[in-house]
C-alpha cells in the first residue's frame, strides 16, 4: 500500500497527464470536426449532406478499438506514418466528432421550427436567424449532452494502453503486473476517473440550471 | 418538422447558382479524398490480390463466422447480466427508502464514470490475487455487463420518470396502492417508452465485446489477431472486421429507430382522446426528458 505511493506516484501522475492530454485534444477536435459535420448535414449542398450523414452513420457505429488498430497499426502499412499519441487522438476524434455532430443537431432541433419561421417572418436573413435565434438557444441545450460527450471521450481514452500509449489505465495495469497490490491500485485509478467524470457532470449541471431554456 | 429543415428558405436564382458551384466543388473534394486513399492503398501494395486471399479460404471464413458467433454470445451474456441488474438499480434509485436509493445511486454513478477496460483489468489482474479467477468468458462478460447495467438503469429511470404524474394519481384515486399502481399503470407504459433506447444500448455492448482481445476470448477482434499472426494481412483483416461491426451496429440502430416510430404511433393511437384533449401532455410521454443525458456516449 505504501509502495503504491512512494514508488509509483510518478506513474500515476504521468498516466493521469496522458489521459487528460488525450481527452482534451480529442474533445476539442471532436467539437471542431463536429461543427463541420453538422454544417454539412444542415447545408443545402446535397453531396455534403450525404457525406455528413454517411460519416456519422459509420463512425457512430464503429467500435473505437477496431478503428484504433486500423489507425495505429494499419496506417503505417499503407505508408502513412503517424506517432502513437497523435494516432490515438485521431481515432478518438474521428468517433467523437460523429457524436458531437449529433449533439449539435439535437440542440438545433430542440429550438423548434416555429422559432425559425417567426424569425423569417420579421425579415431576418439566414445568418441572422442562426446567429440571433437558433444558436443562442441551441447552445444552452447542448450543455448536458456536451458533458456526456466529454465523459464518453474520457472513458474511451482508456483504450490507448492497448496500443502502447501509457495512459492512466495502462499505468495501473503496469504497476499491478510488477507489484501485485491487489484491488488498491485499480481503485485509485477508478477514483481518479470517477472524480473527473463526476466533476465534469457537476459543473455541467451547474451551468445547465443557469442557462437552460424553459419551453 | 425539424428545425434544421426550415433553416434555409427556398433559394432564389442567384443562390441556386452558388449552390450548384459549391455542389460541384464538394463532389470534386470528396472524390479527391477517395482517390488519395485509393492511391495510398495501391502504392503500398495493400490492394494486391494475395493480400485478400484469406477472404476466399473457406476454413478462414468458417473461423471468422465462428468468431462473430462468439461476439454475439458475449454480447448476449453481458445483456443477460445488464438488463435485470439495471432494472434493480433503477428501482433502487427511484425508491423512497434512502437505504436503497443511496447505494444504487452510488453504484450507477461509479460504473458510468469508470472505463470498462479498467473493470476488465480488475477481473483479469486484481481479483485472481484473491482467488477469484473465473473463466475467460466471464472476465469479459461480467465487466461489460456491469457497466452496461449502470447505463440501462439510467435509461429505465428516465423512462419511468417520463410517465406523467397524473397516471399514478389516477391509479391512486381508484384505490390502487402505490406499488400496484406502479406495476399495473406506470411500468407497462414506461416499458414502451424504454424499449427503443434499450435496443440502442446493445450497440454499446457489442462495441465493448471487442475487449475479448484483451482477455483472449475468441470473438472477432481476438480472432482477427490470430488470423493476422498467420497471414500478416493486418489492414485487410481489420478492415473487414470493422465493416462487420459497423453493419451489425447499424442494423441494431435501425431496429431501435423503427421500434421507436412503431411504439410511438401505437401510444398515440391508444390514447387518441387523451392526445387531442391534452396535446402537450401526450408529448411528454413520447420523449423521455433526460433520456439523452441518460445514455452514455458509446464511443469506446
Amino acid at each position: 500500500m505504501e509502495t503504491l505511493f512512494t514508488d509509483y506516484l510518478p506513474n500515476f501522475v504521468s498516466g493521469l497527464r496522458t489521459t487528460l492530454l488525450l481527452t482534451t485534444f480529442a474533445f476539442v477536435g471532436s467539437l471542431v470536426l463536429g461543427v463541420v459535420l453538422a454544417t454539412f448535414r444542415i447545408s443545402p449542398i446535397a453531396p455534403l449532406r450525404a457525406a455528413g450523414t454517411a460519416y456519422v452513420e459509420v463512425f457512430r457505429n464503429v467500435p473505437l478499438f477496431s478503428l484504433l488498430i486500423l489507425v495505429v497499426y494499419g496506417l503505417p502499412e499503407i505508408q502513412v506514418d503517424i506517432d502513437y499519441i497523435p494516432a490515438v487522438i485521431i481515432a478518438m476524434t474521428a468517433v467523437g466528432a460523429a457524436f458531437a455532430c449529433e449533439v449539435l443537431r439535437t440542440g438545433i432541433n430542440a429550438v423548434g421550427a416555429d422559432q425559425v419561421e417567426a424569425a423569417r417572418a420579421v425579415g431576418l436573413s439566414f445568418v441572422g436567424i442562426v446567429r440571433y435565434v437558433v444558436m443562442p438557444q441551441a447552445i444552452r441545450d447542448m450543455v448536458q449532452p456536451g458533458v456526456s460527450l466529454f465523459i464518453g471521450i474520457l472513458l474511451s481514452s482508456s483504450l490507448a494502453g492497448i496500443v502502447g500509449v501509457m495512459d492512466l489505465t495502462a499505468e495501473v495495469s503496469y504497476i499491478n503486473n510488477r507489484e501485485a497490490l491487489g484491488l488498491t491500485t485499480f481503485l485509485v485509478a477508478a477514483a481518479m476517473y470517477a472524480t473527473i467524470a463526476l466533476g465534469a457532470g457537476a459543473i455541467g449541471a451547474r451551468v445547465e440550471t443557469r442557462v437552460r431554456v424553459r419551453r | 418538422m425539424r428545425t434544421e429543415q426550415v433553416l434555409f428558405d427556398t433559394v432564389g436564382p442567384r443562390a441556386q447558382r452558388r449552390v450548384r458551384i459549391i455542389t460541384v466543388l464538394s463532389v470534386l473534394f470528396l472524390l479527391g479524398v477517395f482517390a488519395l486513399a485509393y492511391w495510398q492503398f495501391y502504392r503500398s501494395g495493400q490492394l494486391a490480390p494475395s493480400k485478400w486471399a484469406w477472404l476466399y479460404d473457406p476454413a478462414t471464413l468458417r473461423y471468422m463466422v465462428r468468431a462473430l458467433g462468439h461476439t454475439a454470445w458475449a454480447a448476449l451474456g453481458a445483456g443477460a447480466i445488464a438488463l435485470p441488474l439495471g432494472l434493480v438499480l433503477a428501482l433502487g434509485r427511484l425508491s423512497a427508502s434512502r437505504l436503497l436509493r443511496w447505494p444504487s445511486t452510488a453504484v450507477i454513478e461509479v460504473f458510468r464514470a469508470v472505463p470498462v477496460l479498467l473493470v476488465i483489468y480488475i477481473f483479469t489482474s486484481a481479483l485472481p490475487q484473491y482467488g477469484v479467477n473465473p473463466e475467460v468468458y466471464w472476465k469479459l462478460v461480467i465487466p461489460v455487463g456491469l457497466c452496461a447495467a449502470a447505463i440501462i438503469a439510467e435509461v429505465i429511470r428516465a423512462g419511468i420518470l417520463a410517465i406523467p404524474r397524473g397516471q399514478s394519481d389516477a391509479a391512486a384515486s381508484i384505490g390502487m396502492t402505490p406499488s400496484l399502481a406502479f406495476r399495473l399503470v406506470v411500468l407497462p407504459q414506461a416499458v414502451r417508452v424504454i424499449i427503443p433506447s434499450l435496443v440502442a444500448q446493445a450497440v454499446i455492448v457489442v462495441k465493448d465485446t471487442t475487449f475479448g482481445y484483451v482477455v483472449s476470448y475468441g470473438e472477432l477482434m481476438q480472432s482477427g489477431r490470430v488470423l493476422v499472426a498467420t497471414t500478416g494481412d493486418l489492414v485487410q483483416t481489420y478492415l473487414v472486421i470493422t465493416v462487420v461491426y459497423i453493419l451489425v451496429n447499424m442494423v441494431i440502430s435501425r431496429v431501435a429507430q423503427r421500434l421507436d416510430v412503431v411504439l410511438a404511433r401505437r401510444r398515440a393511437g391508444n390514447g387518441s382522446r387523451f392526445v387531442t384533449l391534452f396535446p402537450a401532455r401526450s408529448a411528454t410521454v413520447r420523449t423521455a426528458p433526460g433520456a439523452p443525458d441518460a445514455a452514455k456516449v458509446p464511443i469506446a
